[in-house]
């Protein structure tokens, strides 16, 4: 079967949302939604032993072969290990929305629209081969969370954050664009897995640095790398399920997912291995830092979801470092990364939902009003105490085995060699340490804070209780794989794990079991990582005692200098630069617009003229002058300065008048019989009608217009004059082709059976465009008769507001 | 003959365009009316201005002088009238309404964006 439709699916199915959600009112639509993501996550499940023994499966679908554009479902460990994460929380974060999000009051026809656009949009992402359809599922990510964050349009706060994020994710996935496009060019290939065959033929190019970095624009934009990290705490706005899912467990692991992607291709680049091991470890401190400082308990997890992010993208930077060594100190690094991926998405996911269940439950998430929920809420307290150690790394928690990796993998860059590391990596494990100090404080302050210590219920703007049956199931099956992450390890290295990491690391492995790393949680008392771990605890432990003697340290930080300032700043600046720059030259006035298009039709017509040579006046083909044409030819000139010049409006029209009928003059002496009479009848309506319109006309007023302004006009219209002018010459004396006129002059009277070839050609040959001229005549006809007609100064205030 | 009517053609733009500038509604339209005759010659010109005799067919004629230009203008003549009938009622229906015929102040507001 074609399993690449399987993306499809959940747009597929946000068809019949609405129309499920107007009619079906006695059941919440989320029960319908729930079966997508639990079809999609059985169904991909048989493909973990397929991916479990290094194969893996492909389905594509040609979209736009020309140009070498399809879509690809490229099943391997890798995208299977995400598939099986959107899915599967997917599920697990439906089934919560339907207990935190009311059918009576919340529009969940929209919010299960974006919801399931956004599923098709992340499984495009993590299963397309082909890069410029990846591209496509990337932004359409960014619109779908842009939908979501700002769901509750009508708060401020909503729409600044779906905004904001919208803004960096977009400007990074341009970015990204470039790079793809590069690669694409120097590969000769949108597919991921040809460029990484074809690797050796273009890794040299001076522009192979240029895309890597490139493409880490988008990845560390989606993943809220330092400093693009800033959308991330705005982007809490939105309703928990979607913080939960998309800004925690999915959207945000997408910029990690390309670069495991893309390590096979960049790997050998030592600009690529320190921006993302030096910016993911940066992330990391910056973010755990900062946690600590923030007051909204999704605003830490925010910061904390940061930070776990640096941390893996750190990881993924060091696995990097495996194809320069055959050291297998290095190889921890990868399945550390990817080891931790899964973790951070479980107890993230379940932290994520005690945060929504409290805010359900008591009307807050400021955390200096809760307290001592403990009592009232026993089982989200143990969920979130449950996830809240496996996020410090203390055992028997999933989160103490990779964040063990995660220090192993850090002391170990101390012992490479290249691009400096032998002097520089001794920051890396003393940052990690520091940092995962930081995360054993905040995770502290995020549980014990809000669930022990004093009760302050009467401060609360709800009663507070425990959460319905159906919105703790969620966060309990979290806590549950939490701790079975802990005892299981193996298996899941084995199955989920390690096939990942052969994906991210195919010329390293050719077997998912050489890939897999024997996880355990005691390695005797000689493991470093161990006394770091009980350091960790000791310092951190000792922090969050004394919390309130160095929480004023945050206070330094003047809000001037934060980077959310320079955002508000440059997104100020530049829509006000933006609006003076259109301001400047879109002044609406119709004349600075005709002096533009008038200036620019001169210039170009000149310019083009004499660049190209196609300015010719042949003298031999000149007919001859007469006494008459001259005398007429005066008579027009006279006439047009007289209209110029004239200072009342019967002079100026009587000059225009006579202009016409030189002109009538002109067409006889040109043997233009027809255009003769037409001239002389229409000329003399005109005259008629002006003189009849007249009598409503003011006065002819300069309006004050400054000598400036007349000269700038005349020079203008002398500009256009004079390519009219030599344009008129250069056709007459270049015939490049024949004229099509000899068709008409031989066929007239054979074809049509006339003898006045212009009447024959008016009205057989163009016979259409004189129908349509006549219409057009009866329309301006209609209009002239509407606006005489029309009384709008009266009743007009009635009028327009009807 | 050529050079001469280019040079009147010209002109007629140069005027015309120079009116179209300005900032009286009135001298606007005086402006199209100029270029429409401009325009006429301008067509007229490019085709050639040599030939015997008019575009009809008649027992002994065979050097016409070009019909296609006479037939484009014959259109553009009635056309051009439709404009000016047009813009001349919506000149005046423009003063009756805002009492003015300063294209300046006509340009609308930051309300109208």
């Amino acid at each position: 079967m074609e399993f690449v439709w399987f993306i499809f699916l959940p747009a597929l199915a946000a068809l019949f949302i609405p129309t499920l959600f107007k009619r079906v009112t006695g059941i919440h639509t989320g029960w319908f939604v729930l079966i997508i993501p639990i079809v999609l996550f059985a169904y991909y499940s048989t493909y973990l032993p397929l991916t479990a023994s290094g194969e893996h499966a492909i389905s594509s679908f040609d979209w736009i072969p020309s140009l070498g554009i399809s879509f690809v479902s490229y099943l391997d460990g890798l995208s299977l290990l995400f598939t099986l994460l959107i899915t599967g929380i997917g599920a697990l974060v439906v089934l919560y929305s339907i207990f935190y999000l009311d059918r009576h009051k919340e529009k969940l026809g929209n919010f299960y629209v974006y919801l399931l656009l956004f599923m098709t949009a992340m499984l495009g992402v993590v299963q397309s081969d082909n890069i410029i359809s990846l591209y496509l599922f990337w932004e359409l990510t960014s619109i779908s969370s842009f939908l979501l964050i700002g769901y509750w349009y009508t708060r401020d706060g909503s729409r600044f954050g779906a905004l904001k994020s919208m803004m960096i994710t977009v400007g990074g996935g341009l970015m990204m664009l470039g790079g793809f496009v590069i690669l694409g060019i120097l590969g000769d290939t949108y597919s991921i897995r040809e460029l990484i065959s074809g690797l050796s033929n273009y890794s040299g190019d001076p522009l192979f640095t240029l895309a890597a970095v490139l493409l880490l624009f988008g990845a560390f934009t989606k993943s809220a790398q330092f400093p693009f990290y800033i959308w991330l705490p705005d982007a809490m706005e939105a309703p928990t399920p979607v913080s939960a899912y998309l800004h925690s467990a999915t959207m945000v692991k997408a910029g990690l997912y390309l670069v495991a992607r893309f390590t096979p291709i960049f790997a050998e680049s030592s600009v690529w291995i320190w921006l993302v091991s030096g910016i993911g470890l940066l992330t990391l401190m910056w973010g755990s830092f900062f946690a600590v400082k923030q007051t909204d308990l999704k605003g830490i997890l925010a910061f904390s979801t940061v930070s776990q992010l640096g941390l893996i993208m750190s990881l993924l930077g060091a696995g990097a470092i495996a194809y320069h060594s055959d050291d297998t100190l290095f190889r921890f690094a990868m399945f550390a990364a990817i080891f931790h991926l899964v973790n951070h998405a479980v107890f993230k996911g379940s932290l994520f939902m005690i945060a929504g269940i409290v805010d359900h439950e008591t009307g807050t998430r400021d955390i200096r009003k809760l307290g001592g929920l403990m009592s009232v809420m026993p089982i989200s307290f143990t969920v979130a105490f449950i996830g809240g150690l496996s996020m410090a790394g203390i055992p028997p928690f999933g989160g103490f085995l990779s964040k063990e990796l995660f220090l192993d993998s850090m002391v170990a860059l101390k012992h490479f060699e290249l691009f400096n590391f032998d002097t520089w990596g001794i920051l890396f494990p003393v940052i990690a340490w520091i940092a995962s100090v930081f995360t054993f404080v905040y995770s502290f302050y995020f549980v014990f804070k809000t669930f022990t210590g004093e009760k302050k219920f009467d401060k609360l703007p709800l009663k507070p209780h425990e959460a319905p049956i159906g919105m703790l199931i969620s966060p309990i099956i979290l806590a549950i794989s939490v701790i079975a992450l802990f005892f299981i390890p193996n298996v899941v290295g084995k199955w989920i794990v390690a096939p990942a990491v052969m994906a991210a690391q195919p010329q390293l492995y050719s077997l998912p079991s050489e890939a897999a790393v024997h996880v355990q949680a005691w390695h005797g008392f000689e493991y470093i990582p161990m006394w770091l771990t009980v350091g960790v605890i000791a310092i951190g432990a000792l922090l969050f005692t004394s919390i309130k003697k160095w929480q004023p340290v945050y206070g330094l930080q003047p809000e001037k200098l934060s980077l959310n300032a320079l955002y508000d700043g440059v997104m100020t600046f530049s829509e006000k630069g933006m609006n003076k720059l259109s301001r400047f030259y879109m002044n609406g006035l119709i004349r600075t617009y005709l002096l533009y298009m008038f200036a620019f039709f001169s210039v170009m017509t000149i310019v083009v003229l004499f660049a190209k040579g196609a300015f010719k006046l042949d003298m031999s083909s000149l007919s001859p002058i007469t006494l008459f044409a001259v005398m007429n030819a005066i008579v027009a000139i006279l006439g047009t300065g007289m209209v110029i010049m004239s200072k009342n409006r019967i002079s100026a029209i009587i000059a225009l008048g006579a202009v016409g009928y030189s002109v009538a003059l002109f067409f006889v002496l040109f043997k233009a019989p027809d255009l003769a009479l037409t001239q002389l009848v229409i000329e003399t309506i005109s005259v008629a009608l002006f003189l009849l319109a007249f009598r409503h006309l003011p006065a002819l007023k300069t309006h004050g217009e400054t000598k400036q302004n007349k000269l700038v006009n005349g020079i203008i219209a002398i500009g256009v004059g004079l390519s009219v002018t030599l344009v008129a010459l250069s056709a007459h004396s270049n015939k490049l082709v024949a004229s099509i006129s000899q068709y008409y002059k031989d066929t007239v009277h054979t074809e049509a059976g006339g003898g006045n070839i212009v009447n024959v050609i008016l009205v057989d040959y163009r016979g259409f465009d004189t129908l349509f001229e006549i219409a057009v005549l009866s329309i301006a006809g209609i209009a002239v008769l509407g606006m005489i007609r029309l009384r709008l100064s009266r009743k007009g205030s009635d009028d327009e507001k009807e | 003959m050529e050079l001469l009517m280019a040079i009147v053609a010209g002109i007629l733009f140069t005027a015309a365009i120079y009116l179209i500038l300005s900032r009286s509604l009135i001298k606007v339209i005086l402006g199209t009316g100029l270029l429409s005759h401009g325009a006429h010659l301008f067509i007229l010109t490019m085709g050639g201005l040599g030939g015997s005799a008019p575009p009809v067919l008649l027992d002994g004629v065979t050097e016409f002088v070009d019909p296609l230009p006479q037939a484009l203008i014959l259109t553009a003549i009635v056309i051009s009238f439709g404009v000016t009938a047009f813009i001349l009622v919506l000149a005046y229906r423009t003063y009756a309404v805002h009492k003015t015929d300063d294209l300046n102040s006509m340009k609308g507001n930051d309300e109208h964006d």
